[in-house]
């Protein structure tokens, strides 16, 4: 396997999405270890923009050839933006997780919980901790 | 996956960076680097499988061939030494045992090519009807089977073997060295392009697959594992043994009719098969393809009008196509191709219409 990026500035969950605040929107993608175990990427399904999701809760799924895989909300809240890019170029997930493979941007109900996800070193521990 | 069970190639799966998942009770590759790519090398190129989880059992004696003749869906006496067929084993209720292979590799000699997951129910079965005169043994752990898949697979084979594997036939196979050592080459596979299986002993299966692939290589050979193997099987429409077929599926259901010869008599499950497709089959193959996004999984449900109708057996994504392709059971009425029906995915309904099998029809 590949070596495994993990950007500094990123949070994490243990579901292995990544966030970025940016202008009191939360980005959420799927990190890099996330996209190489799933392999190719054929098939992403998102909500509409105004859905509403908890905490840990489905917000979509991607599917590789073989496997189905949900979405988990690292951050309760509102999606207030989709790639729909995603659409016709899923395989965008796989060459660029943290730039035009992002998923969805939420407007979060509760900024505190961006303060209880993983920062990059804990994230990294988190990895590897299953890959031994 | 300290318990599973290791093909002669594990040692090389893993230098290869291979994902290794359990397949069969054996840790398999699933794919080296991409499923798509390894895919798209056995229809543009060539790849070479690891498939030594799959079965051999040998049946010989003077009464060997009486006894396939009882155990096979299909005429064994009337095969000629160097050839190839595919049949079925099956049940006295007309259901299917395995789908294998088999090599008439002497006057009274043959060999099935069994599926991993069946080896000892078919070992069994073969021990219990054999004939009087029939030694039969499994001989699975001590051979190795590499599948070299592709356009590109002739000349490679020809590189590391005899220039005359290019004139072998499609369904003959013959005895030859690969790279140094003996093998039994046949000119199938199980992934509807063009390319031969090779049978080798177990302990120099590793030899002759690193030598492909340093062969190979210059003419697009990479290797592949068993997603791009469902992948490819897929688009060819073949069967995959536990989703397709099972012990109660007729092989009239499943579309295999023209393996099984009723009219000979005699073999297992020949009088239960005409029976059930006298009383009509409940439920037919076909294969569907999906006209909005979504993937279809084993295990969904085929609907129409809201009300479920059949299952997927197989799905997923056809790269070569660039479509969403599946295989299911529906009731004959709804089989035609040209028929619309949905596949519920996850909880809703995407439309979807019977095609023509097989998906994709790759040369050679």
């Amino acid at each position: 396997m590949a070596e495994i990026q993990i950007p500094d500035e990123l949070r994490y969950s243990s579901d292995d999405e990544w966030v970025r605040v940016e202008a009191g929107r939360v980005i959420v993608g799927i990190t890099d270890y996330a996209q190489q175990q799933l392999g190719d990427i054929v098939f992403v399904e998102l909500p509409g923009a105004g859905a509403s999701f908890k905490k840990g809760e489905a917000f979509g799924v991607v599917e590789s050839v073989k496997a189905v895989s949900d979405l988990c909300a690292p951050i309760g809240g509102k999606v207030i933006e989709v790639n729909d890019a995603l659409t016709d170029r899923p395989e965008a997930v796989n060459e660029a997780c943290y730039a035009d493979g992002w998923m969805v941007a939420f407007s979060p109900s509760d900024p505190e919980e961006i303060d209880s996800l993983l920062d990059s070193e804990a994230y990294r521990k988190h990895v590897e901790a299953r890959s031994d | 996956m300290t318990d599973l069970k290791r093909t002669p190639l594990h040692g090389a799966h893993e230098r290869l960076g291979a994902r290794l998942v359990e397949f069969a009770g054996y840790s398999m590759p699933v794919q080296y680097r991409s499923v798509l790519e390894e895919h798209r090398a056995v229809r543009e190129g060539a790849g070479l499988f690891d498939v030594s989880h799959m079965g051999q059992i040998y049946l010989e004696g003077t009464g060997a061939i009486a006894s396939t003749e009882r155990l096979l869906s299909r005429p064994v006496a009337s095969l000629k030494p160097g050839r190839v067929r595919y049949g079925l084993l099956c049940n006295q209720e007309g259901g299917i045992v395995d789908d294998v292979t088999f090599y008439r590799t002497g006057d009274d000699a043959i060999f099935l090519c069994v599926n991993a997951a069946n080896v000892e129910k078919d070992y069994r079965w073969g021990v219990r009807f054999a004939l009087d005169d029939t030694v039969i043994r499994n001989r699975s752990d001590e051979t190795g089977l590499l599948a070299l898949q592709g356009p590109a697979s002739p000349e490679i084979l020809a590189h590391v073997s005899s220039p005359t594997v290019k004139e072998l036939e499609r369904y003959a196979f013959t005895q030859i060295e690969v790279a140094g050592c003996d093998a039994l080459v046949s000119r199938t596979g199980y992934t509807g392009s063009d390319g031969y299986e090779i049978y080798l002993a177990a302990t120099e299966t590793e030899r002759v697959f690193e030598a492909l692939l340093a062969e190979g290589k210059p003419l697009g050979l990479i290797p592949a594992g068993l997603g791009a193997r469902d992948t490819l099987r897929l688009e060819a429409a073949m069967p995959l043994y536990g989703h397709e077929l099972d012990d109660t599926t007729s092989p009239f259901e499943a579309g295999l009719g023209k393996f099984v010869k009723l009219d000979r008599g005699g073999f297992i499950g020949a009088e239960a098969i005409a029976r059930r497709e006298a009383e009509g089959r409940p439920r037919q193959l076909v294969g569907f393809e999906l006209s909005e996004r979504g993937i279809a999984r084993a295990g969904y449900a085929v609907a129409v009008h809201g009300e479920t109708v059949g299952v997927v057996t197989s799905g997923g994504p056809s790269p070569t196509l660039g479509k969403s392709i599946g295989l299911g059971y529906v009731p004959p009425r709804l089989a035609e191709p040209g028929t619309l029906l949905d596949i519920v995915i996850r909880g809703r309904a995407v439309s979807g219409r019977v095609v023509e099998t097989p998906f994709v029809k790759a040369s050679g």
